[in-house]
């Protein structure tokens, strides 16, 4: 599965430039500068960055919850080859749900405290699927068995605040699922959860879109959830993507000097009481983002052009990443 | 635990901190709060209308035609000019007209409402900060401590403000001689509207105080044992002004009706030291024989400073209320 | 130097969680109570880092609060080296870092004076001037400027802030600092500066840490000592190193396994079942008995006491390793 997408085969989402912008009284700042990735059919996504690094943003600008200040600015959304950026409220609220799932790190945002759960699965089963109120019904007996949920046929009648932080992740995993969606989008699903309970639902929803072949987006801050269930990771830094490439070459290989110092800044498991690596300073406020490379300030290797320009996205192993290091052009430039 | 937001609110780490160290006027200017003033016509309005009005009450002696309280400056040949007319004995003019005794109405009402806004702000700050203090013990300290406190508010909540500034009013005056209470009619009236209004800053800032106890900044000062009242004065004080403030604006114009009410039903400012209330209970007896600018131009003051000043009051409660934006 | 500072023996702590006495009465129910604590027993050593670990409801975060002296314990007693049993501390002698950089500096006062305020409290230096050399140097000594004394908190990201209140932390000279979840609400490349600075002035200044925390990664870097909280109960004390190698307890072992990790990419496994039941209504015997794997009918009944550093019957009955 960490083979890149069959060439061919469309991806399921196509990310193109995608500019994010919010218009404050002190200037236009810019969230996400021309972001770019695919999935394809199948894949898991991971996307990691620290706070403010755009990543929950870039989710919520493919699944169109958009509120104002903030705005598309340019760029392209695809889902199965047909733009979704431009629809209509009413067409992208179809899009959501049917055919792209959400899980979000507070079940509660997904979950309406008022209804039983049993009410809002047989609702999303019946409104995308079409059946009748005993089938679905049955149906959802039968996701809720999937994901985890003992006793379903009694707990379908139960109320959101009747069950477990874990067990409430896990509805939340039937819902996103309910509608048989081509893409989910999980956004820090388990950061709210122990780590016992973290485990289990990492290990359930890769069991479930691997068995469906459902796409899905996973945005964390965790790089251990990320190398645990994704096939490839986008690592973003002041709203752009700086590395994206398989799962193990970005971690063990990092190409950009970015990625590579939050590797080593993870605390791990193996060795004993070392010292861990740091990055100097802090990402940039999004109104102070510096010119051309925005890692530039706190990089112990930039040189020359990465003040000038951005560096695009360019190959690197078997993965691309942004830095002018990986340009021969300009680094011998730089030498001589 | 981590917080990150789905919806599309602009990150934390938008809002910037100036990092010329700006002097605190341009700070000020440039501040969220100054910002949301300029942009709302209504509040810019209201507080042009309101400094106007207070500004003139202020500067009364300095600006008013006439000092309305010192007979000799009063011309009984004058009375009941009416508004911009020439008097027919001397031919002087009264923009606002004049009353019975020839005083010149602009000037009583400008005296007045001094007055007025004496007594709406003293008892204003009276009631604030005797509340603020007892939501802070009450908030803080807990306990029957709390239950006493917030059981007298509750009860003091449960009856109109009026009837019981009435009561308190009642109570002093039979209490002091009557060869003082011409004079002390002013304290006592600034002691019952403001024992009448304590209850609702207390209740704020004790809501306000039990959020802020569970912050850690408290806690870090709990665990060097810092004494109860420096945590409450100095750590908590200062981050439960912000209703408050909102809550004095709004209460200043409600003083100031509570005040002409009482004056109006004849228990408040006496007519040789009238406030707007007792200008209108006194032009009252004049509407129905046709002089109505000795009642028209009091009310009118207070309607216009009440309306100004709630106005204000609503827009700061908004302004400073992050879930409305 | 070397030694015992601080002893915490068999310290409980119950909570009331009935509902209002008029509701309980008109309902016909008795009073509830959570024990949030009970029994913990265990010792730090001068100028080491101790660390407990353990998910919601282990009641790590009710230590921490009862051994800094914010809750006062429903039995047991800390005893400090050099103070009768039970007496607390010289004021400043024992300082807190909190978990919400954002929530445990208040946001009306200057950097200068919330650093300045321990001082200010145990009187110490006693004059302004002396004061405020003391804040500067605190503020190079956590690496920010001096002139940073002047400016208010909001003008600081998450790990500046964090900065500040260790240098808070560190102004009234305590011997020993209680770090509660210290780096969770901070991005992992802050999290290895916050990590490496409290290391850095452990080793200059010979600081004593208890250290809680729920990521068992963060604790092996830092602690020399860890101790594994499951509902209130310790069930596992061990140096780290042995506890990350030879983990005895069958919780310790589900927490170790849980832990998502770099090396292991795209592993599958199958994680233990079950969660954290609530501390309202334990189960009986071992509380861990639901879930565990190694689960033998004394287990039901007899909860385990804490021996030879472990909690459990299967683990004690084994040969002695």
């Amino acid at each position: 599965m960490t083979a890149p997408p069959p060439p061919g085969a469309a991806p399921v989402l196509e990310v193109r430039d995608l500019v994010f912008e919010f218009r404050t009284r002190r200037g236009v700042l810019r969230a996400l500068d021309h972001v770019s990735f695919d999935i394809a059919k199948g894949e898991v996504l991971g996307v990691v960055g620290e706070s403010g690094a755009g990543k929950s943003l870039t989710g919520a600008a493919i699944i169109g919850l958009i509120e104002p200040p903030g705005r598309i600015a340019g760029g392209e959304i695809r889902l199965e080859g047909a733009r979704i950026d431009n629809l209509a409220p009413d067409a992208m609220r179809r899009i959501r749900g049917r055919r792209i799932g959400m899980i979000f790190q507070d079940p509660l945002t997904s979950l309406n405290p008022l209804f039983r759960v049993g009410d809002q699965l047989v609702e999303t089963i019946q409104i995308h699927l079409g059946l009748d109120d005993a089938a679905a019904r049955a149906r959802a007996i039968a996701l809720l068995a999937e994901v985890g949920i003992p006793a379903p046929e009694r707990r379908i009648d139960g109320y959101p605040h009747e069950f477990s932080g874990g067990m409430r992740q896990r509805v939340v995993i039937a819902l996103a699922l309910a509608a048989e969606p081509d893409l989910i989008i999980a956004d820090e699903p388990t950061t709210a959860l122990d780590v016992s309970v973290q485990a289990q639902i990492i290990t359930l929803l890769k069991r479930l879109c691997r068995e469906r072949g459902t796409s899905v987006m996973l945005i964390t801050h965790d790089m251990g959830v990320i190398a645990e269930i994704a096939d490839r990771v986008a690592v973003m830094y002041a709203g752009r993507i700086v590395e994206i490439g398989p799962v193990g070459a970005v971690i063990r290989a990092p190409r950009h000097p970015y990625a590579a110092g939050l590797m080593g800044a993870i605390p791990s498991l193996e060795g004993g009481r070392a010292r861990l690596l740091q990055i100097p300073g802090a990402m940039p406020r999004l109104d102070r983002i510096p010119s051309g490379c925005a890692f530039r300030p706190r990089c112990g290797q930039a040189f020359a052009p990465c003040s000038e320009r951005v560096p695009p996205l360019m190959a690197a192993g078997s993965g691309l990443a942004a830095c002018w290091l990986l340009d021969a052009d300009m680094t011998a430039e730089a030498a001589r | 635990m981590r917080s990150h937001e789905p919806e599309t609110a602009p990150p934390e780490n938008v809002s910037p901190a100036p990092e010329p160290r700006l002097p605190a006027l341009a700070r000020a200017w440039d501040s969220d709060l100054a910002h949301a003033f300029r942009s709302s016509p209504v509040a810019m309005l209201s507080a042009l209308i309101a400094l106007t009005m207070i500004g003139a009450a202020v500067l009364a002696p300095l600006i008013a035609p006439q000092n309305p309280f010192n007979p000799a400056e009063l011309n009984l040949m004058e009375g009941m000019t009416r508004p911009g007319q020439a008097n027919e004995f001397t031919g002087r003019s009264f923009l606002f007209g004049s009353d019975p005794q020839g005083r010149d109405m602009l000037s009583a009402v400008l005296y007045g409402a001094r007055v007025s806004l004496l007594v709406g702000a003293a008892s204003v700050a009276f009631s604030a900060v005797f509340g603020v203090v007892l939501g802070l013990m009450a908030g803080y300290l807990g306990g029957r401590v709390e239950a006493i406190i917030m059981r007298i508010a509750d009860i003091q909540l449960s009856f109109p403000a009026i009837l019981i500034a009435l009561l308190i009013f009642g109570v002093a005056r039979g209490v002091i001689p009557p060869a003082q209470q011409e004079d002390a009619t002013l304290i006592l009236l600034i002691l019952a509207i403001g024992l009448s209004n304590w209850a609702q800053y207390a209740r704020t800032v004790r809501g306000s105080t039990l959020i802020e106890k569970g912050k850690e900044y408290v806690q870090a000062a709990r665990v060097i044992r810092r004494p109860a009242f420096v945590i409450m004065l100095r750590h908590i004080l200062p981050n439960v002004m912000g209703p408050v403030t909102v809550i004095a604006t709004i209460n200043l114009a409600l003083a100031i009706i509570e005040e002409a009410t009482l004056s109006f039903l004849g228990v408040g400012m006496p007519p040789t030291q009238p406030s707007l209330g007792t200008l209108i209970r006194v032009g009252q007896q004049f509407l129905f024989s046709g002089e109505w600018w000795i009642l028209f131009f009091p009310a009118l003051m207070l309607v216009l400073l009440a309306l100004a000043i709630n106005l204000i009051g609503d827009w700061l409660r908004d302004a400073l209320n992050p879930r409305l934006k | 130097m070397s030694g015992i500072l601080v002893t915490i023996d068999a310290l409980e702590r119950r909570f009331d969680v009935s509902k209002p006495w008029l509701e309980r009465v008109l309902a016909g129910e008795r009073r509830l109570s959570l024990k949030a604590v009970d029994g913990v027993s265990f010792a730090i050593r001068r100028g080491e880092t101790f660390a407990l670990v353990g998910e919601s409801g282990s009641g790590k975060s009710t230590i921490a609060k009862m051994i800094v002296g914010l809750l006062p314990p429903s039995a047991g007693r800390v005893t400090y080296a050099g103070r009768a049993p039970g007496e607390a501390p010289a004021a400043g002698g024992v300082q807190m870092i909190f978990q919400d950089p954002y929530a445990s500096l208040n946001p009306r006062w200057r950097v200068g004076d919330i650093i300045a305020e321990p001082m200010t409290a145990i009187g110490r230096p006693a004059d302004r001037a002396a004061r405020r050399a003391r804040v500067a140097e605190l503020l190079a000594l956590v690496g920010l400027s001096p002139r940073d004394a002047e400016k208010y908190p909001h003008q600081f990201s998450g790990g500046q802030r964090q900065r500040i209140a260790i240098a808070r932390a560190l102004s009234s000279e305590p011997d020993f600092i209680i770090c509660d979840e210290p780096t969770s609400a901070l991005d992992v490349s802050v999290q290895a500066q916050i990590l490496n600075l409290m290391r850095d002035l452990q080793d200059r200044l010979g600081l004593t840490y208890l250290l809680i925390s729920h990521n068992l990664a963060v604790v092996r870097h830092m602690a020399h000592q860890i101790g594994v909280l499951y509902l209130g109960r310790l069930v596992e004390v061990q140096e780290t190193e042995r506890l990350f190698t030879a983990p005895r307890h069958p919780y310790t072992r589900l927490l170790i396994d849980a832990v998502p990790d770099l090396a292991e990419i795209g592993r599958d496994r199958e994680p233990l079942q079950g969660e954290v039941p609530s501390p309202i209504d334990p189960p009986p015997g071992c509380t861990f008995h639901p879930r565990c794997p190694l689960v033998v009918p004394r287990c039901r009944s007899e909860a385990p006491l804490l021996r030879d550093g472990v909690a459990c019957h299967v683990a004690q009955s084994a040969a002695p390793t």
